[in-house]
Order: C-alpha cells, then structure tokens, then sequence
C-alpha cells in the first residue's frame, strides 16, 4: 500500500495506483478531467495532457519535486507522494492550455454534432476554457467518411485520444484501424478504407470523447437531452447484455453501454445488441438510469433529487464564475444551465 | 588542446574499408575486449566520462549500468544513426567515411551490454550510406567480427542495418525502438525507460553513431586517458557540423573545451564569416537549442570566454546560455532575419511532430502560423506575446523533447532578439522579400 496526498487530502491506495485512480477515489474536484485515459483499456492514456499535475513530493525516500508536470493517467503513485493538481496554479494554467489546444482546430460545430450534451470536450471546454479563441487561421477539415454501414467517422472534430484505436486493436478479432500522418494532419482511418464490421467495434462511439465516431442509426435523430435513458437487459451470447435504451417517446433511439461518472463504460456491448435491437420488447427493463455524469444531459432532471442537487450546485458555480468574468467558451450558451 | 580520434587519419588510403580500416590500427580493440570481462568494459567507459552525443549528453557508462538483466531475456544495443536534427550531418559524414568504427564500437559494446542482436536504425534519405554499412558489415562478417563465436571467443553477434523512412520523430529514442518494430514512429510514454523495456520488450540501450564509435578508442587506451582529453566533465573530443556564414563550413572534430571564439574565427576550423562581414548569431547545438547573439556566445553573462564544452555552453542557463546538444554548429551574419529563421526552424518542428500529444500537436503548427504572419508584413505587437505564450505551454507538457525542441528555439529568439520582431511589426509589408513574395504566389520576377 503507498499513502499519497493530492490537494491536501491523503489516501492510501494499493501500489502500481496510478495518481489518476487514486484521486477518483478521493473524489470530488480534485480529480484532474481525463481525456484519453480508459481504465478498461489497455495502454491508454498520456496522449492529451489534460490531466497533467504536479508532484511536488516524488516519495516519503526520496522527497524531490518531480521536475516536469506529469499525466497523472499514467504516473503511479509512491508511498509519501504529495500531488497539487487544482491547488497548483501552474497546472491550472497548464491545462487552460492544453484545453485551448484542444479546442485551437476543434470545428465547435455542437449545434450540429449529436454528442452536443454528452460531449467530454464541451465539459472541459466549460469549465477550464476561455471566452474567445485566440485562433485566427482556418481550421482544419477532414471528410466524412463512413467506416461499416453503422458509424460515421467525423475526423474533424477528432481529439487523437487513441481510444478508438484501442477498441479495435484490444476488442476487435483483426485490427484495420490506426492513425495515419503525422502531426496536425494525423487522422483515423481504417486500413485503406477497410470497413470496420466487427462485433464489437461499435464500442468505439462510446469510448470517442467528441463527436468523431457517432451511430449512424442515431444521427440527427434527436438532441440527446431530450431523449430518456433507461437500464435494460437480454441475455446475449456475445456480450453482457446490459445496456442502456434512449427513449424518445415509445421508441428506442439508439442502444449504448452503460457508462459511469466518467464518461466509461460499465461494460462492453457488442454490435448486435447496439444497432440490431432497437424494440422495448427485446429487452428486460430495469428502470430509469440514474447519470452522475457532470454535463448537459444530467440536468434533464430524470432523477429530481439528484439532478436538482447537480443543478443548483451548477448554477451557483457558474454565478461565481460570471462575477470573476471567467466564464467560459461560446458554446456554454447552449448549456441549459446557463439560460 | 587539438587531439583527433575519430577523424584524424580520413586522408589514409582506403580507411572506408576493412583492410584501410585494419592498416591504421582498427579492429585491435576487439581483440582486447573480448579478453576482457564485459563489466569491466562498463567500468572503463564509466571512467572515460563519454557523454551521449545524440543530444541529451547523458553518460554513457552509466546508461549502460542502469540495463536491466533479468535471466533468460536477451538484450539490445540500438545505434541511433536518424540523424534529422537541422544543422547535424556529423554522424552520416564519419558513417560514410569509416563505417568499419562504428562497426567495432558496436561489437565492443554489443559484447559488453551482453546483447548478441544489434540494430543500426538509420534515416531512410540516406541511402547511400546504409549501401556502406551494409557491404562493410557483410566484410566484418567475412572477417570473422560478426556472427558465431566471434574471433573463438564464443561470443555471437549479429548486426542489422534497418532504414527509417524519413521522420525526424523517429531519432527519439522509444519513437525509433516502435519503429524498429515496424510500428509508428510514436515516442512512448517514459518509464518505463528502454533499459528496462526496450525493443521488443526486452532491456534496450539506445546510443548515437559518434558515442559509439569512441568505444574503441576507450578500450585500447583505457578510460583514463581518454578522460584526460577534454575539459573538466565535458571529456573527449565532438564531431561539431558546422554550418551557415562561415569560410570553411564541414565537419570538425575539437577536442571539448576549445574556445567558441576560436572554433568560429581560427583558419583551423571555421575561418571566420565569410565575404568579411560581422557575427550577428550562434545555434550552437543543432536547431532545438537556443539561439545566442555574438556577444553570449563569444562571452558568457559573466564575462568569460564561452568554450565548446557542455558545461560552458550551459553555463547561465536558458537566461544567457544554450546547450551543446548534437553539435550543430549554424552560425549566422550580420544580414541574417532571425525571425525568418525562425519561421523555417518552426515549420520544421511542425512537420515533424509526430501528433500524439495535444500541445505540440497543435502548438507547433499554431506557432509556425503566427510566425508567418511575421514573414508576410501583417504581424501586431500582441502576436510576440502570444508566441512567447504558445511556447511556454508546451514546454515540458509532452511526451517527448520534440515539444521543447520546438518551444526553446521561439523562446530564445525573443528574449534576445525581441527587437528584431518588433522591428517586423513596424515596417509591415516593407519586410516582405520580394523572391519569396514572388515565389508563393507564382509570378515572374521583373
Ligand atoms: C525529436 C528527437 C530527435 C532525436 N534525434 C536523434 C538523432 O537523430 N540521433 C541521435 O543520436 N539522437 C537523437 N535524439 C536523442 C535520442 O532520443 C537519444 O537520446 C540518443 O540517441 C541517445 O544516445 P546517446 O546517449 O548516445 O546520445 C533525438 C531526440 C529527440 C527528442
Ligand atoms: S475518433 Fe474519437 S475515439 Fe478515436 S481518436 Fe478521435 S476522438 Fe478519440
Ligand atoms: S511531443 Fe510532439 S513529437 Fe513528441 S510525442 Fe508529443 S506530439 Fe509526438
Ligand atoms: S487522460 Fe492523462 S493524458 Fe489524457
């Protein structure tokens, strides 16, 4: 077991905890935002940099600040560690940086983009951005394409995060998909065109954090907060079977794995429950799901006591942030809180 | 000061073979090392001082002693032959001209490391040269250098040269070992370090051409006198490139510790400006180090006379100093446009980043953007600050030095040539140079 201390508050977590793990098990607000890391994949993480912190105590042996902020993601923790992540505010500055980077050739198409709402990019973007870009050249385009007849790869508002990458080397039975090109001009793609019809690739749309990999059945069928998220379950061959249905009215827009506070998935579907049973009657229903997710979708009041709580403590945040003429992004207008 | 073991006997008759290679005394260090213990090699390494001349100047001897040994896991030695660094053409000039140097140090260190497979990771552009390795390395085979039990020592050895395909991102040295396995070149997340997982997995010690090559020397001389060239912990000689304004540009071997004022003004080496005009500026250590005016590279802040050494070179930090890096030496003239410099130093970095993290992802290219605005007679005061801004936030933010390799060149033009910027926001469009105006918009000069 190693003892570490992120903010001020002191855990004790088992070796090999990487600092990231050990904050969310503190929790609360001084758990850094995650863009790329997927605790259910393997080799995920340190790309983004949005979760970088500062070490300001390596070990209770060697007690040497760490010289270079590090991606908690990916840094384990050692016994006697004292980490600053919101405490610093050189990492605060830090990460108001790596988001503006993220967001430098970011198309901010939400009103358009079917992630609007569940988006980890708007998230970050609301709370860590600025006002205004300090971008002035054009951004960078992609095409659509399609990769299988069921998801659509919108590289353009790609952040590199590598997840989908993962899903189809480490869930995928033959992996066709990777990065190809170098630097800003890096893009997804999948081996010459090669379509992507695995049985469980359709996990990708759930692990991509922006709107890059969306559900071809789902697009432009509805904004997701006026869709009704429900927990259900069949017994399935393939996968676990345990699912949530997006309900607009009686009927079931679009299948996704159940995904916890962060943005992650409980556990892998497979395709055939995702894009081929789309009847209530497919399925055993559980009941209302209940969504801790900080974002646009959790204030559509499904659960009152909750999401009222969740509102309230948001809407008091964003007040204090006004105040302070902080307060963040364009695209935080369409944030309902903030009407 | 003066002393030469690398290249000092390049005018003898054939020394790009082995039988030349053999008459100036090559391949006796084998002989005396294969007799020998492989920590003692270590050890004697350790006490040469050799620092790594691939750019980060980290001690040999001790990266060899940090390789992991767990039983049953074969090792590697890796030579980092990529050499893609603006300014650089030191390794490929000595490959080029005395493979067979590399060759033994290899073998020596192979042997010493105790990794019986070795990789010469070389750049795709130079194809010439990996047609040298290979046909020497096929005549150190015939030898008897390479292959089963080595000269009757028992010890086997196989050397492989493997083209990279033209990415700088591929010198860093996890981005090389990924595509050594045939992967993208993307730098890996550090620890784990390569000597503890390397290629394939396995215990890997990455070196540049030149760090190897002074093995043998090591060996037949022994650590201590090889510590006695040089100066203080900066010991031996370095192959400085040495490009720009200058009469005799070309590679140089200086014994370390020869004064900047001396490299750049004596006949010996560089032969001073050329068509008589002043020195404006140094990069002194390939294109990612900061860039220094004449007056902080000849003097350091404190007033002494700056040397060709890591420590000299370093002295007064990032404020008044640079680095010694990989030895490029790019010295520039009084008509020099250090912004415009810059810009080309930038759109480098950009075109080469390999795009795994987000700041030098999108950094890089945002900086060459803001540069060009500079170049074209449309740039604000403000875009200095915001420059100085965008590289402040991704230094020290990425996964590998190529972020800093981009950030420090900007920062370093600013602090001392902050004038010069300014003096572009000024005079707007009359900056503009007409050839290249009339080169990006395709027209015909009058
Ligand atoms: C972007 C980048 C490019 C590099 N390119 C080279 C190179 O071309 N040749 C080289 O020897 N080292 C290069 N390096 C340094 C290597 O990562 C590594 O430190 C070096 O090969 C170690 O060898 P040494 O200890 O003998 O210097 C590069 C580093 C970075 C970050
Ligand atoms: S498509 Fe989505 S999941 Fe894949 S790298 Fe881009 S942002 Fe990440
Ligand atoms: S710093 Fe640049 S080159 Fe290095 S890993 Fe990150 S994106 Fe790639
Ligand atoms: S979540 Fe740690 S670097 Fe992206």
């Amino acid at each position: 077991m190693a003892k570490v201390t992120i903010d001020g508050k002191s855990i004790e977590v088992p070796d090999g905890t990487t600092i990231l793990n050990a904050a969310r098990m503190i929790g609360g607000d001084i758990v850094p935002p995650a863009m790329c890391y997927y605790s259910k994949l393997k080799t995920s993480g340190g790309y983004c940099r949005t979760c970088l912190v500062k070490v300001a105590q390596g070990s209770a042996k060697d007690p040497r600040p760490m010289p270079k902020p590090v991606p908690s993601c990916r840094q384990t923790v050692m016994d006697g560690m004292v980490v600053e992540n919101i405490t610093s505010p050189e990492i605060v500055e830090a990460r108001a940086g790596v988001v503006e980077f993220l967001l430098l050739n970011h198309p901010l198409d939400c009103p358009i983009c079917d992630q609007a709402g569940e988006c980890h990019l708007q998230d970050l973007g609301y709370e860590h951005g600025k006002m205004k870009t300090r971008y002035e050249f054009k951004r960078r385009e992609f095409e659509k394409i399609d990769i299988g007849d069921k998801i659509k790869l919108h590289m353009t508002r790609c952040i590199l995060c590598y997840r989908c990458v993962k899903v189809a080397d480490q869930l995928c039975s033959c992996r066709n998909h990777g990065v190809m090109n170098r630097g800003d001009v890096a893009e997804i793609s999948t081996y010459i065109e090669n379509v992507v019809d695995k049985d469980m690739s359709g996990n990708m749309i759930d692990v991509c954090p922006v709107g890059a990999l969306t559900d071809k059945t789902f697009r432009f069928k509805s904004r997701v907060w006026f869709t009704k998220p429900v927990d259900a379950h069949r017994t399935c061959d393939k996968c676990c079977g345990k699912v949530r249905l997006w309900y607009k009215g009686e009927e079931v827009l679009r299948v996704t794995a159940r995904k916890d506070k962060y943005g992650e998935v409980e556990d892998w579907i497979c395709n055939s429950c995702r894009f081929d049973h789309k009847k209530t009657s497919d399925w055993v229903i559980e009941g209302a799901s209940h969504i801790d997710h900080h974002s646009v979708i959790s204030a559509n009041h499904y659960e009152t006591g909750k999401a009222l709580e969740n509102l309230k403590s948001d809407i008091e945040r964003h007040q204090k942030q006004l105040k302070e003429n902080k307060f963040a992004l364009g695209q935080g207008a369409m944030n309902p809180n903030n009407v | 000061m003066g002393r030469q073991i690398l290249i000092n006997d390049l005018d003898k008759e054939g020394v790009n073979t082995l039988s030349g290679y053999k008459a100036i005394g090559g391949y006796t260090a084998i002989e005396k090392a294969l007799k020998m213990k492989p920590e003692e090699i270590v050890e004697e390494v350790k006490k040469s001082g050799l620092r790594g001349r691939g750019g980060a100047g980290f001690p040999a001897g001790m990266k060899w002693s940090f390789i992991a040994k767990p039983p049953g896991v074969p090792r590697y030695l890796v030579c980092n032959a990529d050499e893609s660094e603006p300014g650089t053409f030191k390794d490929r000039f000595l490959m080029e001209k005395k493979p067979h140097i590399l060759i033994e140090g290899m073998i020596i260190s192979s042997f010493a490391l105790g990794a019986n497979t070795s990789y010469i990771y070389i750049r795709g552009e130079m194809m010439y040269v990996f047609h040298i390795l290979e046909k020497a390395i096929q005549e150190a085979y015939d030898a008897g250098y390479l292959g089963k039990n080595i000269l009757g020592s028992g010890y086997d050895l196989d050397l492989h040269v493997h083209c990279g395909g033209g990415a700088y991102i591929c010198g860093e040295e996890t981005g090389l070992i990924e595509s050594l396995e045939g992967k993208r070149g993307n730098p890996r997340i550090k620890p784990p370090f390569p000597a503890v997982v390397g290629l394939y997995g396995c215990p890997t010690v990455v070196n540049n051409v030149e760090t190897l090559a002074n093995v043998p020397w090591i060996v037949n001389n022994s650590g201590d006198e090889y510590a006695k060239i040089g100066i203080g912990k900066s010991t031996g000689t370095k192959l400085i490139s040495a490009s720009g304004h200058i009469n005799k540009p070309g590679v140089y071997e200086i014994e370390l510790g020869v004064p900047v004022e001396e490299f750049i003004f004596s006949d010996k080496y560089c032969g001073g400006i050329r068509n008589g005009k002043k020195l404006k500026a140094v990069v002194a250590g390939g294109s990612s180090v900061p860039i220094l005016p004449t007056e902080l590279i000849l003097k350091t802040a404190k007033g002494e006379p700056r040397l060709m050494s890591y420590e000299s070179l370093s002295d007064g930090g990032f404020q008044t100093g640079t680095m010694l890096g990989s030895g490029g030496f790019i010295v520039m003239d009084e008509d020099t446009s250090i912004v415009k410099n810059l810009w080309n130093f930038t759109r480098f970095y950009h075109h080469e980043s390999c795009g795994q993290c987000s700041p030098c992802r999108e950094g890089t290219g945002w900086m060459e953007k803001v540069l060009h605005k500079f170049i074209e007679g449309h740039a604000q005061t403000k875009d200095i600050d915001l420059l100085w801004d965008i590289q402040r936030k991704i230094e020290g933010k990425t996964i590998c030095p190529l972020g800093e390799a981009a950030a420090w060149p900007v920062a370093a033009a600013i602090r001392h040539f902050r004038s010069e910027f300014e003096e572009y926001v000024h005079q707007g469009k009359n900056m503009i140079d007409v050839k290249h105006y009339y080169r990006l918009n395709n027209l015909q000069e009058a």
